[in-house]
């Protein structure tokens, strides 16, 4: 999430500065105008936005100071020092972590000013109308329309896999406005309100038991020109923006301590239960952890790097090795607790707001990180990128890059 | 928290030494010489003293030593490790595993990890301020001499105290005039660069002790890695001064394999490195079926996950080398996750290097097959993945 990409202070010589005493010369002036105690929560984060203190390397007035991104672990330490109100980034991952870089980036000063500040504190939850029945790796081949119509588009189309629709008050859509050009030239960017009476949401059931993710069909949907989030097909480029925040997002971006993650689970069953240890699984879990704690520092190097300000390559590698990390961790603390890896805790079709990793049954993990490999790129796109954008190689040759999308066989 | 990147002192280092590397040792150059030196320790053994066409004597090793007198001596890169006040640079492992990276990258002969970084730690073990110890910690700083210790590989860490006892089981002192001189008889297998000392570091039943190497006989070793050669030492009432006695000998010894394990993951990084970009490279311009090999998905895919598998590399061996700089409390933690990772992951790029080749990774020409050799030697060398994560059922709390 973006408020959290930032290192903790010990990271490197950047934050020595005298930048970061007069932030938390801020913060503390902060905390001492609004002590965390006697302040309603959803008080509490207005005046933090409003502060610039709420991700600082955003803009004055948009929640920010202009200040380098890893500056922001100064304030974060204050703040939780004096406890003060946590974000829940579970509700509100989607929006900070892919909606608002997008929309800073992209989108016009008034959509900065609407948007932004409730979808910080989380007043306002955000979902993403990418994927469609027919588009997921292929993504640019969406069908979902958008014409326009007068100072509005009316959107037509399905939408799918979209997860938190059912709690969502806005969408970040891509649909398409010219299917005569190719493909990647023919999509537009919009926020879309999804309280419309044309979106429908319905639930899709997952492996888990529970619905997390949905179907959205949209039937004559309008959304206001103001709400397009740069220019006529330009889509493609606004939602690199935020294809490459959500592979941060997912690849994990918080900086984990040894046995931060999914290893940490299994490690400590193994030291509770002695009773389930065997010489197979034992050789298992040290091999595992030691692919994990190297993940786990080569996920620290990207972090150093952009505190540093030196970005690397390294970082689109981070959310392959985690979700692969997290699928076989979660399997062999399934198989290591035996008897009870033959349980489940709750089939209950529920509505998660969040995604509960570790309050949940060693089944829920092994099940809910099938998704890992899948959410926000497969493993296999991944690949192909690492492949043609870091090492150089021969994209496949392909016949669907310069025909007119409504040419292409579907 | 360690720091995993380079400093611009680091980048420049390895920017000079492989700049050195690039000119003066390719990888063609590397094998050629290193045949010759096998080639000439056979006709040594089969009674031949004479020197071969190439110009090579039995028992000189694969070393370059034009190469080596600007790494150690006009470079100053085998005085790292050694404190300022002894002529050395007083660096860090930090910038030895800078060294070793670059020195895997172009597997080159030279007894650098053996000499630099191993020999140089034990030394430090055994107390820089003894006048014994001083003085070879300055002649190693200086370029002029080079000392090995002599313990049979492979011998990794967490037992450095059974390492050393076992030496010690096949050497034994005999006390000569002084408390400091006595006289050693023995044999110690597999002693990695043996043809590269000056001087032997010899573990024995009563300590550690130096052994001028022309007191002693080595007998040459075919090695599966040519560009590391092994010797077997034999030492018959050779003359030897002993550095320290038998408790300080075995922590001198332990320090000296856990920073060794630890930097062998920079070398191996080193080796993976060239053999992915070698392979890339290859690969863009290699043309099958009206296309360049490298474009087909089931084989971009896996050079995506050698580079991957490179990225957590490079992690394991800077936190490793950022550990043992610092004297972190992790430090054996750190080495033995970056041996457990690293060993497999320079075998693997090779092994992947060589099939991706195809019929011109099989051959001897071509030098994919020095990096096999070394990545698996090197997998061995120093305790093996499987002794690693072993050794961190007990540092990391993960018991059997
Ligand atoms: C838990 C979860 C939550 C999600 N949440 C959202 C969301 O909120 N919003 C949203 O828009 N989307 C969401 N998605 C959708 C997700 O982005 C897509 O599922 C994903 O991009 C894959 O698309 P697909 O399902 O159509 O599979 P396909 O693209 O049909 O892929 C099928 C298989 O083919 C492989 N494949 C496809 N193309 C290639 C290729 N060129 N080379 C090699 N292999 C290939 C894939 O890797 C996969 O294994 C979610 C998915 C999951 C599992």
């Amino acid at each position: 999430m973006a408020e959290q990409t930032a290192p903790q202070a010990d990271d490197g010589a950047a934050v020595e500065t005298a930048e970061a005493a007069e932030l938390t010369r801020r913060t503390r002036e902060f905390l001492a105008a609004h002590p965390p105690a006697a302040t309603e929560r959803l008080d509490f984060l207005r005046a933090r936005f409003a502060a610039g203190l709420a991700w600082v390397h955003y803009p004055e007035g948009l929640g920010g100071l202009g200040a380098p991104r890893a500056l922001q672990a100064v304030v974060d330490a204050e703040l939780e020092a004096a406890g003060a109100p946590a974000l829940d980034t579970g509700r509100t991952g989607i929006g900070l972590g892919m909606a608002a870089p997008t929309i800073l980036q992209h989108g016009t000063p008034e959509q900065r000013r609407r948007f932004l500040p409730p979808l910080w504190t989380g007043e306002e939850v955000w979902c993403q109308l990418f994927s469609e029945p027919g588009a997921g790796s292929d993504l640019a081949g969406l069908a979902t329309r958008a014409v326009r119509d007068g100072d509005a588009w009316v959107v037509d189309g399905q939408k799918v896999w979209t997860s938190g629709a059912h709690h969502a008050r806005w969408a970040i859509l891509l649909a398409r406005t010219d299917p005569d050009v190719p493909k990647h030239r023919g999509m537009t960017y919009f926020v879309c309100d999804m309280t419309d009476p044309g979106v429908d949401v319905r639930p899709l059931r997952q492996i888990t038991g529970e619905a997390e993710f949905n179907e959205v069909h949209l039937a004559g949907v309008r959304v206001p020109d103001a709400q397009r989030v740069g220019a006529v097909g330009d889509g493609w480029r606004v939602a690199q923006t935020t294809l490459m925040n959500e592979r941060v997002a997912i690849g994990g971006s918080r900086r984990l301590p040894r046995e931060g993650g999914m290893i940490g689970v299994v490690a400590r069953t193994w030291r509770e239960r002695p009773e389930l240890r065997t010489p197979d699984l034992h050789q298992r879990l040290l091999a595992l952890w030691v692919e994990a704690e190297a993940a786990r520092l080569a996920g620290e190097r990207p972090r150093q790097q952009l505190a540093a300000g030196h970005p690397g390559p390294e970082g689109s590698a981070m959310k392959l090795a985690f979700a692969s990390l997290a699928q076989r961790a979660s399997a062999l603390e399934t198989e290591l607790l035996g008897e009870e890896g033959l349980t489940y805790d709750d089939w209950t079709a529920r509505r998660p707001e969040t995604v509960d990793f570790l309050g949940r049954g060693a089944g829920y993990r092994y099940l809910r990180a099938k998704g890992n490999s899948i959410e926000g790129g497969t493993s296999e796109i991944l690949l192909n990128i690492v492949a043609e954008r870091v090492l150089g190689l021969p994209a496949e040759p392909r016949a669907d890059k310069d025909a007119a999308w409504k040419d292409l066989p579907r | 928290m360690s720091d995993l990147l380079y400093s611009e002192a680091e980048d420049d280092l390895r920017a000079a030494v492989r700049s050195l590397l690039a000119d003066r040792a390719d990888p063609a150059a590397v094998l050629a010489r290193a045949e010759a030196a096998w080639e000439a320790d056979r006709r040594a053994a089969g009674g031949g003293r004479d020197r071969g066409a190439d110009g090579h004597a039995g028992g000189a090793g694969p070393y370059d030593p034009a190469l080596w007198a600007v790494l150690a001596r006009e470079m100053g890169l085998a005085g790292l490790l050694v404190p300022e006040k002894l002529g050395g640079a007083g660096a860090s492992h930090r910038e030895a595993a800078v060294v070793l990276e670059e020195l895997g990258r172009a597997v080159t002969p030279a007894p650098y990890l053996t000499g630099a970084v191993i020999a140089v730690e034990a030394l430090l073990g055994c107390g820089a301020e003894r006048d014994e110890v001083a003085a070879l910690l300055t002649g190693i700083a200086a370029g002029r001499r080079t000392a090995v210790l002599a313990l049979p590989w492979p011998t990794g860490p967490w037992r450095g105290g059974a390492a050393r006892e076992r030496a010690a089981a096949t050497v034994r002192a005999r006390p000569g005039g002084s408390a400091a001189a006595g006289r050693l008889t023995g044999a110690v297998s597999s002693v990695a660069d043996a043809p590269a000392a000056d001087v032997f570091l010899v573990p024995a039943d009563d300590g550690l002790h130096a052994v001028e190497a022309a007191a002693g006989a080595v007998e040459p070793v075919t090695p599966l890695d040519l560009t590391r050669p092994l010797g077997r030492l034999v030492l018959d009432a050779a003359p030897a001064v002993r550095l320290a006695g038998a408790e300080v000998a075995t922590a001198a010894v332990e320090r000296a394999l856990l920073a060794g394990a630890g930097l062998l993951a920079a070398e191996q990084l080193g080796l993976a490195e060239w053999c992915l970009a070698t392979t890339v490279a290859y690969l863009k311009e290699r043309r099958q079926f009206a296309r360049p090999v490298g474009g087909f998905q089931a084989v971009k895919h896996r050079l995506a996950r050698l580079w991957l598998q490179q990225v957590s590399a490079r992690a394991a061996a800077r936190a490793a080398a950022d550990a043992l700089a610092r004297g972190a409390g992790d430090a054996a933690v750190t080495a033995a996750v970056a041996q457990a990772y690293c060993g497999d992951a320079a075998v693997r790029a090779a092994e992947e290097a060589l099939q991706l080749h195809g019929g011109i990774g099989m051959t001897w020409e071509y030098p994919v097959h020095v990096y096999l050799k070394r990545a698996m030697s090197d997998r061995i060398a120093l305790g093996t993945p499987g002794h690693h994560r072993t050794a961190l059922a007990a540092l990391a709390d993960l018991p059997a």
